[in-house]
């Protein structure tokens, strides 16, 4: 079957050794994760992990489904990239004294609609938000004129396009759930 | 009260009777508290960790409650990692609870530190560390209802020590609920109907039985089912006791040492419908080459079995003792007579070609196979069957007879050598009225063979032994005779003698060597309901027909003629 990036969207529980649990998934059927950025979501206490993977279709939807039965997983979903707003962060590190001899950083900056962070007698850093590709051709253009200090790119961070909201519907759902165990009871 | 006795009133709570363990250093305030509820649990202390795993096991198997073990830390607990990960693949629910250093001296590699939380998670269903007293009520709470909920499994608590001393006001919680865990999906009734439809119009049905009608405790309503739409149904391992040996739709077992007519069937069927099973290799062989010709119902209550190895038109999730019932409301009667006969050709060769040759042998060495008809006959088919693992758990699950549910214990999905004398253990303590029979070869007896103390410390709890002794690792010999040109390497055993071991621990036991010596023995086995050990010399070089080669299509058996 036909490998493509898939995104993994997941909310947990926010307890220890979360990350572990969801790694051991993929370590078992060999499959690397490309980025991960866990963050505490908008819901107070539930963590949200966004992994970016490469995978067939079939592998994705049982990795999402051994993700979403582990205990303290609440949902676990996939998306490809048609079906995502997403972003990555970069951060560019230059040498001050061969960001002013090379002269233009202002084009250079304007092109890539990046933006200046922090400036100091030894070092410039350069901030861009964007597609993995965009911050990559930033980065093989600066490193090839005047090098790059240090070069730092962030997890994949997403959010549906689509009209469902899973984690709300879910929580939706377990509050129906409740309500119905009690009715039981 | 300390953090130990608060464990003790957590578990006493939860209605534990059993606890199978070991003391040392990390866990010995527990051990300390226990003294006090010597009248409250029965406490049995093996010979090794692993033993006590396995114990809990068989307890929860022939229960159906969590089986709990109590352990010291490091390799204390690291001993209990093989009865964790069976427990893990054949859906066994433990709750393992491992002694631990203090917090502060976690991260320190301190005296006997190793991190079981990290290294359990890839097998249990949840492990946690209690580091503060005041969790011990929610945690041993969330962990019997994690462990038997939904589809069970082992659970693992690492209890730091000083959480195990510190002082708690202890209030017992009753977990029903977790919000990120949905044990039992809710039932789909517009699937019911899609799968009552496929099934009213299938020719030739065929069921397959897995461990989970016995976890459901629905053995009626899959016979109201059968029944009712007149299907021929074959079992996993696991699956063996949810029908009766001699019930007319029982049509045998599935898989590599299976019987050839389900397997044959398999391919020719038009509907598969599976029932709490996970289409595991073993009983699939070669994927590609698997029923590709039917439609495939699969009830299961773990979404994540739906798809993962054979590719179903419907699922149907639940939990089988609800969605079973609902579906036969929606079955027409039915009959499938001719499809039914059409095993009994099948049925025929493999008695001609195979069974009658394990079974009633007139010269030669004595077969596993007549053995084990031989007790199973003797104990009129009621005994709880126990199985090592290789040629002797082979020949035990196809010949030995089941007339009531819950009376299989073996290790399936993990296949553990020396599960059987512990798991022999925990099944008689589990099931004192019933007879324990455990079939084991001499490879996998002397594995845990140290569990034998714990029969003495026992009283010489009533497990009756039967060791089949073939001097070699029999099932890896048979592999190296098939497929790697007769080089035995390292499948011949120089063993000792069984009955002198057994007389150490004050077991009665006999030897057999001859076939006419072998009713007698058996009956002198079954007079009382102590300990016994059973050895016979079995064939050196049986082998285990009918046999489909690994990664092998159904369809493609060895008959050994
Ligand atoms: C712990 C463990 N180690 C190794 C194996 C591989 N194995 C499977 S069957 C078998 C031989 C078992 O020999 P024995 O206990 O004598 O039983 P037999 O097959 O001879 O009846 C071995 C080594 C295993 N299943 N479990
Ligand atoms: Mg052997």
């Amino acid at each position: 079957m036909e490998k493509k990036l898939y995104t993994i969207t997941i909310f947990s529980e926010n307890t220890p050794g979360l990350l572990n649990q969801i790694t051991i998934v993929f370590t078992r059927r060999q499959i690397n994760i490309e980025t991960l950025s866990v963050s505490p979501s908008a819901l107070k206490g539930i963590h949200k992990f966004t992994i970016t993977a490469y995978c067939d279709l079939d592998t994705v939807q049982k990795v999402v489904k051994q993700i979403d039965k582990r205990v303290d997983i609440l949902k676990a979903y996939y998306n490809v990239d048609e079906e995502l707003v997403y972003q990555e962060i970069a951060l560019y590190k230059l040498a001050t004294d061969k960001v002013l001899s090379m002269g233009g950083i202002e084009n250079l900056i304007r092109k890539y609609n990046a933006r200046v962070l922090e400036i100091l007698d030894n070092c410039v850093v350069l901030e861009k938000t964007g597609l993995y590709e965009e911050t990559q051709e930033m980065f093989d253009e600066l490193q090839s004129r005047i090098g790059v200090l240090q070069f730092i790119r962030s997890g994949r961070v997403a959010i549906t396009r689509s009209k469902i909201e899973r984690l709300s519907d879910m929580l939706a759902s377990i509050e129906a759930r409740i309500n119905r165990q009690q009715e039981q009871q | 009260m300390t953090g130990a006795k608060a464990l003790m009133e957590a578990l006493l709570h939860e209605g534990v009777d059993t606890i199978f363990g070991y003391p040392g250093g990390a866990i010995t305030p527990v051990f300390d508290a226990m003294y006090d509820y010597m009248d409250k649990f029965h406490y049995v202390l093996t010979r090794h960790e692993q033993g006590a795993t396995h114990a809990a096991q068989g307890y929860a198997r022939v229960t159906g409650r969590p089986g709990v073990c109590i352990v010291t830390s490091g390799p204390g607990a690291t001993n209990t990692i093989t009865g964790i990960g069976d427990a893990l693949m054949d859906s066994t629910p433990l709750v393992v609870i491992t002694g631990q250093v203090g917090k502060t001296l976690l991260g320190t590699d301190a005296f006997q530190e190793i991190d079981m939380v990290s290294i359990t998670q890839p097998i249990t269903k949840w492990s946690y560390q209690i580091r503060d007293e005041q969790e011990i009520a929610w945690a041993v709470a969330r962990a019997f209802y994690i462990a038997s909920s939904g589809r069970p499994g082992p659970v693992e608590l690492d209890f730091a020590k000083n959480a195990q001393i510190a002082e708690v006001d202890f209030k017992s919680e009753k977990c029903h609920f977790i919000r990120s865990y949905f044990p039992v999906p809710e039932i789909d009734e517009s699937i019911l109907q899609d799968a009552a439809a496929l099934i009213n119009c299938s020719k030739r049905p065929l069921a397959l039985v897995g461990h989970g009608v016995t976890i459901g405790q629905a053995e009626e309503e899959l016979k109201a089912f059968l029944e009712k739409a007149d299907i021929p149904a074959a079992w996993t391992m696991l699956g063996e006791s949810a029908m009766p040996s001699d019930y007319r739709l029982n049509k045998g077992m599935l898989g590599m040492h299976g019987n050839v007519g389900p397997n044959i069937k398999t391919n020719e069927c038009d509907l598969l419908i599976a029932i709490g099973m996970r289409f595991d290799d073993r009983v699939t062989g070669d994927l590609d080459a698997y029923a590709r010709q039917a439609k495939v119902i699969h009830f299961d209550i773990d979404p994540s079995e739906i798809d993962k190895n054979v590719k179903t038109d419907i699922a149907i999730l639940g939990d089988v003792k609800k969605t079973l019932p609902q579906i036969t409301q929606l079955l027409h009667e039915a009959k499938h007579t001719e499809w039914i006969d059409s095993f009994t050709e099948y049925e025929e060769r493999e008695k001609n070609n195979v069974i009658q040759q394990d079974l009633h042998p007139t010269d030669g060495p004595i077969k596993m196979g007549e053995v084990v008809r031989k007790v199973s006959d003797a104990t009129k088919e009621e005994a709880i069957l126990v199985t090592d693992v290789g040629q002797n758990q082979m020949s035990a699950i196809r010949y030995f007879r089941f007339k009531n549910k819950r009376s299989v214990v073996t290790s399936g999905g993990a296949g553990t050598m020396g599960f059987g004398i512990p798991a022999a253990i925990g099944a008689k303590i589990g099931a004192p009225d019933r007879t324990v029979c455990l079939f084991c070869g001499d490879g996998g007896f002397q594995m845990t063979v140290q569990e034998l103390g714990t029969i003495l410390q026992e009283d010489q709890l009533g497990v009756k032994i039967i060791l089949l002794n073939n001097n070699y690792l029999g099932m890896v010999r048979q592999w190296q005779e098939l497929f790697f040109g007769q080089r035995y390497s390292s499948t011949p055993m120089a063993n000792p003698d069984f009955c002198q071991i057994a007389q150490a621990y004050g077991i009665r036991s006999a030897h057999v060597g001859r076939r006419e010596e072998l009713d007698a023995a058996i009956a002198d086995m079954l007079s009382d309901d102590k300990a016994f050990l059973l050895v016979v010399e079995c064939e050196e070089k049986g082998m285990i027909y009918p046999m489909t080669p690994a990664g092998k299509a159904v369809t493609n058996i060895l008959l050994g003629d």
